[in-house]
């Protein structure tokens, strides 16, 4: 294993407390996304859900880490990568699985997918399947809101991939000329698609060590930990509504499975995957908190509640319906149609 | 009553909707403090201030990406890609961010802002920035295209397109921006999707855009006084949504249809006109339809090579003739 695909702890270690209330918080959001990221692999596997999926199993720290820190109002922008971050902000999981599988309670009732995944009212406005795409719309976002004087921040998740496309840059340079209150997660997971990102980048932290171009602070932290990317996203937040500007976080993490259902990720290391594994987001929480006193009954029973709501899901999204065809030609233009001419 | 050039009229046309709403913003390089390089927003950042009116970095993703994210969370912006060439660096924006977000989410987000550009030919800059980009932008459904040929239009069209629900690409004619005519006093607000028969005439019809709109208008004359052949022009101004009644209603009247296209032929705007025409109103033709257009070449930077390569009135009117008298 080479220096740069070794597990890092990270490197930046912030302070502040949690409460038990919202450890637990965090412990049942990693759960979910655990167990209805898995579900769907499952169901991939039935031939239920068509279609591609991008993963995040084994980075669901990030999500929850970042989801737990948001207050309502703030927005999230993801990416095609984007199951896990729609969850951790409430959205049903009936939704999210009966969108992949293309039926009609789906959170778009099947116009969107597995990478378009959105929910304004829960402040996921969109997935976007063009990596780098959507760092410039989550500073028009922000840009609203401090245009208004709104405290909502826009919170903008991406791969270690989409830091070397321009939009990344021409994001980062326009967010910190403006202050613009929009925070910007990395989530590095070392491969880009089939790729190991350090093979086809100029430093070694793809995200952080850009940073510094735009006057930003270097974050990089353990984005297996979810208390410690809570705590940096906390503090991130409270530095935008604070109108202090953007920040660049850096979350070294590492995806259990390939970077799509097409790739069985052969092209990594013997090994490296069973020592990240040794530090699975989930499993570390859960001994941290049973280390801190939480009875092990009631992180089971956390877990047994997830299940059966996985299970419900599951089984409403394969009673319902296919999309209903009249929607093929609905919403392309505002009056609800598709007419481009008279 | 006062007469504006085209340029003036675009910033009328800002300052009305910015002075009616307080969410129109406009965004762009240049277009602040130095009042735009073609001139056409001067004044604005003066009359509603840094707050509303930005200059950017030569960022073209970041304009077209924050007026988006803008656009869905409440804001009107109006952003503008100086040269309408540069859409080529932010064309994933057009291509596959405005026009689809609202289908792909099922309606929940919606887009409602203006791409302004600088476009077509005629001002001797070259390849990249003389190109009349229509096609590249009315090719995705979701996704609307407009382009004025005169100061009153400049303002009406404008207006429509800040205060339309959906994405709006706004090509404004670079050679055109000199250009005088009259506007009334007041607030002026024309409709998107409507043609404008700028001339009757009942031996042919001619489907204009843009420059090719005054060109097409001298042509028209020149057939009437030379050749007694008279032509009805008509300034499509909208390209999407597409006025077709009032096309195929010209069409049915004359028996026969030019489009004047400034765009290279392979796939300019008129071919999906013509398409159009020869679906629905076949058996209303004289004679086939003639797409007179660029040919299908980079614009030339030199005067004398340019001057040859987009449609001249004498290119209109000869091959208007020797259609007609074939």
């Amino acid at each position: 294993m080479t220096e740069k695909t070794r597990p890092s702890a990270g490197e930046t270690a912030p302070a502040g407390e949690i409460s038990p209330e919202k450890r637990l918080e965090i412990y049942r959001l990693q759960v979910l996304l655990r167990q209805a990221e898995q579900r769907a692999y499952d169901l991939f596997l039935q031939n239920k859900i068509k279609g591609t999926s991008h993963l995040s199993l084994g980075q669901e720290a990030v999500a929850a880490g970042a989801a737990a820190a948001m207050r309502p109002g703030d927005l999230s922008f993801c990416t095609y990568r984007g199951h896990a971050h729609t969850l951790a902000r409430g959205v049903p999981v009936e939704k999210v699985l009966g969108e992949l599988m293309g039926r009609d309670n789906g959170l778009m009732r099947g116009k969107g997918g597995s990478m378009h995944l959105t929910s304004v009212e829960h402040g996921v406005m969109g997935s976007y399947a063009i990596v780098g795409a959507h760092l410039p719309i989550a500073c028009g976002a922000a840009w609203r809101a401090q245009y208004k004087g709104d405290s909502d921040v826009s919170v903008c998740f991406f791969g270690d991939g989409a830091t070397n496309i321009g939009a990344f840059h021409e994001a980062l340079n326009f967010a910190a000329c403006r202050k613009l209150p929009v925070v910007f997660v990395c989530e590095n997971n070392l491969y880009m698609e089939y790729t190991p990102i350090a093979e086809v980048t100029a430093v070694k932290h793809p995200g952080a060590d850009r940073a510094g171009a735009y006057g930003l602070e270097r974050i990089v932290i353990d984005g297996n930990d979810a208390d410690i990317v809570y705590l940096t996203m906390s503090k991130a937040f409270a530095r935008a509504r604070a109108g202090e500007g953007p920040s660049l976080i850096e979350c070294l993490t590492y995806r259990h499975s390939g970077h799509s259902r097409a790739d069985p990720a052969k092209y990594r290391p013997p090994g490296e995957l069973d020592k990240w594994k040794e530090r699975d987001p989930v499993s570390i929480y859960r001994k941290r908190l049973e280390a801190q006193g939480v009875p092990g009954a009631t992180l089971n029973a956390i877990d047994a509640e997830v299940r059966r709501l996985v299970d419900d899901a599951t089984q409403a999204c394969e009673a319902a319906p296919s999309t209903s065809e009249d929607i093929l030609f609905t919403d392309v233009y505002a009056d609800g149609g598709c007419s481009w001419r008279n | 009553m006062a007469q504006l050039t085209y340029r003036e009229a675009v910033a009328r046309g800002i300052a009305q909707e910015m002075a009616r709403d307080e969410n129109v913003v406009l965004l762009g390089e240049d277009v602040a403090k130095a009042g735009g390089v073609f001139k056409a927003t001067v004044g604005l950042f003066e009359q509603f201030g840094p707050k509303r009116v930005l200059d950017t970095p030569i960022s073209e993703q970041a304009i077209l990406g924050a007026a988006m994210g803008a656009a869905m969370t409440g804001l009107k912006p109006i952003a503008e890609i100086m040269f309408a060439d540069f859409l080529g660096v932010c064309y994933d924006y057009i291509a596959n961010e405005f026009p689809k977000t609202r289908y792909m989410t099922n309606g929940q987000v919606s887009c409602p802002l203006v791409v302004r550009c600088g476009n077509g030919g005629g001002a001797r800059f070259g390849a990249q920035h003389s190109q009349s980009v229509e096609n590249w932008c009315m090719q995705f459904p979701g996704l609307k295209v407009v382009s004025p040929s005169s100061p009153v239009d400049v303002i009406g069209l404008l207006a429509a397109a800040v205060r339309d629900p959906d994405p709006v690409v706004f090509l404004e004619h670079k050679s055109l921006y000199a250009v005088k005519g009259e506007v009334p006093d007041g607030e002026i607000l024309d409709t998107l999707g409507t043609a404008k028969i700028l001339r009757p005439g009942g031996d042919a019809t001619i489907l204009a855009l843009g420059m090719m709109v005054p060109r097409s208008l001298q042509a028209a004359e020149a057939l009437q006084e030379r050749h007694g052949i008279s032509c009805e022009v008509i300034d499509v101004r909208s390209l999407v949504p597409l006025d077709t009644q009032c096309i195929l209603g010209s069409v049915a009247r004359t028996g026969r249809v030019f489009t004047v296209e400034e765009n290279p032929r392979q796939l300019g705007w008129g071919s999906e006109l013509v398409s159009i025409i020869a679906d629905e109103a076949f058996y209303d033709l004289d004679g086939p339809a003639v797409r007179i257009t660029t040919p299908n070449i980079p614009l030339p930077a030199a005067d004398a090579l340019e001057d040859l390569a987009i449609p001249s009135v004498d290119r209109i009117v000869e091959m208007i003739r020797r259609s007609l008298t074939a």
